[in-house]
């Protein structure tokens, strides 16, 4: 029977932890994910995990432990932010290139310079081509539930990749919401033993050499296996996403479609501001326009085939990125989805908008004020600004 | 440590160990470092896992499809090998105490690094490492810079040597700066047992029975030892064991052992050499001979006198 709570974001992954009961887990304190990890040594101070719990010296330490970790052969998690990311950068591409399942969670916030602890998607978006799987949650509910998921897709043999969960640091971290959880025995059933298919470092009786030098003669097909595993996941993704459902309710796929069937006009977002979007689509639509929403939840692999199924049919799409990608034509989820869209004929006629830097409150006002950008396109026919600040001071 | 437990071990019995580095290995003829791999792996009652820092001894054992290791081995990045071993440890501790692997499988856990990874990049990871007191030997075969990448240097190369990165020049003669003494910064982290090293003709024994001891340590332990690298040197291939016998005659490279806060010298030489006779056989110092250096190997000279004093004292000897 699942549990009715009142958690913060931080809360319903720690407990979401406790549950999965990782064999390892090294971590290194930042805001704002420090919640997370105090909770969680509390549930090891407390004897409820059997989680060898390492407090290393720096989030280089932490991912490289969590490598050494997975490699000698269980299951391993962590959990950063930002400066945080930014400082494990290095040694995700090495989890990723030695197909270790590493689950990892990243409360977004912004990168410095200038220091900002709040929310955006400028750390987990910086890491889009690590070859990480990547999840997005829109509140604490989802990022409990692909916390759960990410386990499984994570050590599926065909799959064996690293996995990140992210959430919105503050708006989701630290709010406090409703929320169901599953009993302990449902989550271990569910994500089930550490299966070890392959030899760890801890099997003395057959050496394995994990990250050799690799010149020119392999690394192209190791690359290509990677990218392999990245495409297994998609199916894997997709059924795991079903069996949860089954459990627990709630069915998970690569995004979630709100009222778009219909709809002339899209926005497209991911993260915690699809809430408030939802909020605008609804208000819209008592207006009689016809406005939707896509909200992304996998942006890898990213789900091109499926989403341009889904936004065949819109006029007008509003691309929202809460990171900027300096230089380029727009933000990265703008790149990746216009990119897709250019497979669709009669594509919707698509434009970019960057907000919520640094943590800034996308109000209800600002959505709907994108929607209306959204409109005069479809009324004039052409886009003229393809990428535009929807909450700057000029 | 009880280190009555720990067995020196014999040369015979030594002798009839299965080596576990295998030959074909690309490091160049003449390498200090795989003398000393060797005789670590030789040295082990138990099964060992590896973690190797970058550095030459990890680009030239590891070509894939090849391997030269026989033991279990994770190379993850440079500055990362104690961290990396760390998450090894960890997960061999939470499966044991869960019963997921049986109570008697005993293993020991080694990383292994460079001094530029140990010294200088890896210097972080070391040291939060041996302050959690994850049971794992560290070890540091310390060639004096970073050979791999073309003899540049490190926080280990010595006053006055000619490096790529500090070239003897018409202005500066080489590198202006004192080697950091590391190993004392590992003793200042009150581990169970450090220890400085070297393979020296001399005494076999030397860095076999100092791994035995390390690895029955109670908790983290580190081993310097110093390993030529001939190119960077530059010395006859041939030259690499009596130049690093040098190394330990002319009290540069001191041997001994901290064991649980306490200093034991390991070699005293008969005779302590003027620094001299191991600065002239290389090319690296050549430069210091020309009258205008003098100065130079005059620092060098005290600043061993000094520390070997130091060392004396700390060690019950004076």
């Amino acid at each position: 029977m699942a549990k009715i709570v009142a958690y913060s974001g931080n809360q319903a992954i720690a407990e979401a932890m406790r549950q999965i009961n990782p064999d390892v887990c090294a971590a290194y304190p930042i805001t704002p994910q420090t919640e997370l990890m105090q909770q969680f040594a509390s549930f090891v101070a407390d004897g409820l995990v059997d989680t060898e719990l390492v407090t290393v010296e720096s989030e280089h330490s932490a991912m490289s432990a969590c490598v050494g970790a997975a490699a000698a052969g269980g299951r391993v998690m962590t959990a950063t932010s930002a400066q945080g990311m930014a400082l494990m950068w290095e040694i995700m591409y090495c989890a990723s290139g030695l197909r270790l399942p590493i689950v990892m969670t990243i409360v977004n916030r912004a990168l410095n310079a200038p220091l900002n602890i709040h929310g955006d998607h400028s750390d987990s978006m910086g890491a889009r081509d690590s070859g990480w799987i990547q999840l997005y949650s829109e509140n604490a509910q989802e990022a409990y539930d692909n916390l759960i998921q990410a386990v499984r897709i994570g050590e599926e043999a065909s799959v064996r990749l690293p996995v990140a969960v992210c959430y919105d640091g503050f708006i989701i971290s630290h709010s406090i919401e409703r929320m169901e959880i599953l009993e302990d025995e449902q989550v271990r059933g569910f994500i089930g033993p550490y299966r070890n298919e392959f030899h760890s470092l801890l099997d003395v009786e057959h050496p394995v050499t994990y990250g050799p030098v690799d010149l020119q003669d392999y690394y192209t097909e190791h690359k290509r296996q990677q990218v392999e595993a990245m495409e297994n996941a998609r199916r894997i993704i997709l059924e795991v996403g079903e069996e949860y459902g089954r459990l627990s309710g709630r069915r998970y796929g690569y995004f979630e479609e709100y009222r778009l069937e219909d709809a002339e006009i899209g926005m497209l977002i991911l993260n915690s501001a699809a809430g408030t979007a939802k909020e605008v689509v609804d208000d819209l639509r008592a207006r009689g326009v016809r406005a939707g929403l896509l909200k992304l939840r996998v942006f890898r692999p990213f789900p091109f085939r499926e989403l341009i199924q889904a936004l065949q049919g819109l006029q007008v799409l509003a691309v929202m990125d809460r990171s900027e990608s300096f230089g380029a034509m727009g933000g990265p989820v703008f790149n990746e989805v216009r990119s897709a869209l250019l497979e669709l004929e009669g594509s919707p006629l698509t434009f970019n908008y960057i907000y919520g830097l640094g943590g800034r409150e996308p109000t209800l006002s600002e959505i709907e004020r994108a929607f209306s950008r959204a409109q005069e396109v479809l009324q004039k026919g052409r886009v003229e600004v393809l990428h535009d600040y929807l909450q700057v001071r000029e | 440590m009880n280190e009555a437990a720990v067995k020196p071990i014999t040369i015979k019995e030594l002798s009839r160990r299965r080596e576990l580095l295998a030959p074909g290995h690309r490091l160049c003829p003449g390498c200090g470092a795989p003398i000393a791999l060797r005789q670590i792996l030789l040295a082990s009652d138990y099964p060992v896992v590896l973690a190797n820092a970058t550095g030459c001894v990890e680009v030239s054992t590891s070509i894939f499809p090849y391997t030269s290791w026989r033991v279990p081995w994770i190379h993850n990045a440079f500055e990362n090998a104690a961290a990396t071993i760390s998450g090894v440890e960890a997960m061999y501790r939470s499966l044991k105490r869960q019963g997921k692997i049986p109570a008697d499988r005993e293993i020991r856990f080694i990383a292994i690094g460079g001094d530029g990874g140990t010294y200088d990049i890896g210097l972080q990871s070391l040291s939060g490492a041996l302050e959690r007191g994850h049971r794992f030997l560290y070890v540091c075969y310390n060639n004096e810079g970073y050979m791999n990448t073309g003899i540049q240097r490190s926080s280990a190369s010595p006053l006055g040597a000619d490096t790529t990165t500090s070239p003897a020049g018409s202005v500066i003669p080489g590198k202006r700066e004192f080697r950091k003494n590391l190993t004392e910064i590992v003793v200042a982290h009150e581990i169970p047992y450090v220890a400085q090293s070297a393979t020296i003709p001399s005494r076999w024994g030397e860095l076999v029975n100092k791994v035995r001891k390390a690895l029955d340590a109670p908790g983290p332990s580190f081993i310097n030892i110093l390993a030529s690298c001939n190119r960077g040197w530059r010395h006859d291939m041939d030259e690499t064991l009596e130049l690093t016998q040098l190394a330990v005659d002319t009290c540069y490279w001191p041997l001994y052992e901290v064991i649980n806060g306490e200093y034991h010298l390991t070699y005293k030489p008969k005779e302590k050499k003027p620094i001299t006779e191991w600065l002239k056989r290389q090319g690296r110092f050549r430069h210091l001979f020309r009258p205008e250096n003098e100065g130079i190997i005059k620092r060098l000279q005290e600043k061993i006198d000094r520390d070997w004093e130091q060392l004396l004292r700390k060690c019950g000897e004076l």
